[in-house]
């Protein structure tokens, strides 16, 4: 059973940080408001572009080169999530535990060279 | 810290709240101050390396540099452009600082000295910091600004690429300490060298995994030479281009939050943490937490000197790196790391028998565990 308890501090690190942060967002906007230099002007919220007016909607298409790589990012991620538990009990598993890690291992490795010479991974 | 409190005279609950709270701001406060004048230090050492001064000018030294710097901030005006999602706009650097601050909860500074002892610490940092991609992302769509999106982009590969490997990495370790607990590594690594030096990267094994453990530390924040998500030459300032005031600022202070807290972990997986660098009692007399602290400066050390010296990476080189070298040697690592330890270590232990749960006392008393035990971690180097 595990203790939740040892977990708490960890919650209330996190209301601390968070209300820490929280305030160092929106103190600022008050004492500029109290301090005058809030001052908003149409150029000054109009998106930066190098001085330029905006050429496009920046919500235009975009090839996401990067979706591929998230996929491959899920299955070595879920990979390294098997692996963890395997690390820390070794010594529980003994051989037959190795052997068999070392069978997933060569799964992996055997759709990770397929997905390199499929070319997923160049970047041109 | 507990006892302390429950000496004034309060009741258990109420000492427990207020020993956390206290050692939560203990932590939060002086991180806040070590991040600002780490700014300086990088500033400095920056500037020495290429013949320059650095900030000189505001206190001795220019020590207060980054303080003036934070209260120049402060009181800005926030600007929040017209086109940009005003609430995923300021939540994004709410999730960055708070992630940033909350992933220090686990690290240990001394013997005991860790507000919460868990026994999956290191899996906590792992996950904590892989939150911090969002922070990130949610910046760049929100500014709906061009150079903000393309850094963001850049950033989740780049963070999720290296990410890959780092968690490979860990296994490595965690196979050599058999535990995640910061603690329990940590003293893992007591005597570890020649039965005298305290430090994983001692190890043939395990030192070429420090070697990429410090490369994808500096990609995992960001850091020179990798710093394709705020490349100035073209992407202006990634994705803080859209902001000002304090919301800028916490971009900051969360970014070299976490890259202290990647030296931390440096310091910690591979070089004993808040243990002297010798297993040698003379050493043992300063305090764990100074040893720490002069392991993350030396690392930090090394991040300023990389930043300095090294021209950045072009992004398909990066994206090269981390896939086509990392993650095949860091999986090629865990097979031979995992594979020497059965060889040499679980062979002869009879490894049916079940190891309690190492707990603080046990840990601090297995230097003088009878040998054959399946629970002591024998030298190996």
């Amino acid at each position: 059973m595990v203790d939740l308890s040892q977990y708490l501090p960890i919650l209330i690190f996190l209301g601390i940080a968070l209300a820490l942060s929280t305030a160092f967002v929106f103190l600022p906007m008050g004492v500029s408001q109290l301090t005058g230099t809030h001052n908003p002007t149409t150029e000054k919220l109009s998106e930066y572009e190098c001085g330029f007016p905006a050429f496009e909607d920046p919500r235009s298409r975009f090839d996401v080169r990067f979706y591929l790589v998230a996929i491959l990012f899920i299955v070595f991620d879920l990979e390294a999530a098997f692996l963890f538990p395997w690390a820390v009990s070794l010594d529980l598993t003994g051989w037959p535990g190795w052997i068999t890690m070392m069978v997933f291992l060569f799964e992996l490795v055997v759709g990770f060279v397929y997905a390199w010479k499929k070319g997923a991974l160049e970047w041109e | 810290m507990t006892r302390t409190f429950m000496d004034w005279g309060l009741s258990y609950e109420w000492a427990w709240g207020l020993a956390t709270i206290a050692g939560i701001l203990l932590i939060a406060l002086p991180l806040m101050l070590a991040v600002a004048m780490i700014i300086y230090v990088d500033r400095k050492v920056w500037a020495a390396m290429a013949l320059r001064r650095g900030p000189n000018v505001v206190g001795p030294f220019g020590l207060l540099q980054s303080f003036a710097d934070g209260l120049k901030v402060f009181l800005q005006e926030t600007i929040i452009p017209s086109a940009a999602n005003k609430g995923l706009f300021l939540i994004a650097p709410i999730i960055t600082f708070t992630v940033a601050l909350a992933a220090w909860a686990v690290v240990p500074f001394n013997s005991g000295a860790v507000l919460a002892d868990i026994n999956i610490g290191l899996l906590y940092i792992l996950a904590i910091s892989s939150l911090g991609v969002y922070g990130v992302v949610i910046s760049g769509w929100a500014s709906n600004s061009k150079y903000p999106f393309f850094s963001a982009m850049r950033a989740a590969a780049q963070m999720i690429s290296y990410e890959v490997s780092i968690g490979f990495i860990l296994v490595c370790v965690v196979l050599y300490a058999g535990t995640f607990n910061m603690n329990g590594i940590i003293e893992a690594q007591r005597g570890h060298g020649l039965g005298i030096v305290n430090a994983y990267a001692f190890n043939l094994l395990l030192f070429p995994i420090w070697v990429m453990f410090l490369i994808s530390s500096l990609a995992e924040t960001a850091r020179a030479p990798f710093d394709l998500t705020e490349a100035e030459s073209e992407l202006v300032a990634g994705y803080q281009t859209e902001y000002s005031s304090m919301s800028f600022a916490l971009f900051w202070l969360g970014e070299y939050a976490n890259v202290l807290l990647m030296c931390a972990l440096n310091a910690i997986l591979f070089f004993g943490g808040w243990l002297p660098p010798l297993d040698w009692a003379p050493l043992y007399l300063v305090p764990g937490w100074i040893w720490l602290f002069a392991k993350i400066f030396a690392f930090f050390f090394i991040f300023s000197w990389v930043k300095a010296t090294v021209p950045r990476y072009r992004y398909d080189q990066l994206m090269r790196l981390g896939w086509k070298v990392f993650l095949p040697l860091s999986l090629l690592f865990v097979v031979l790391v995992s594979g020497w330890l059965m060889v040499t270590r679980y062979e002869r232990s009879p490894h049916t028998a079940l190891c309690p749960s190492l707990d603080n006392a046990e840990l601090a008393a297995r230097g003088a565990a009878p040998q054959g035990s399946p629970c002591v971690r024998e030298n190996l180097t």
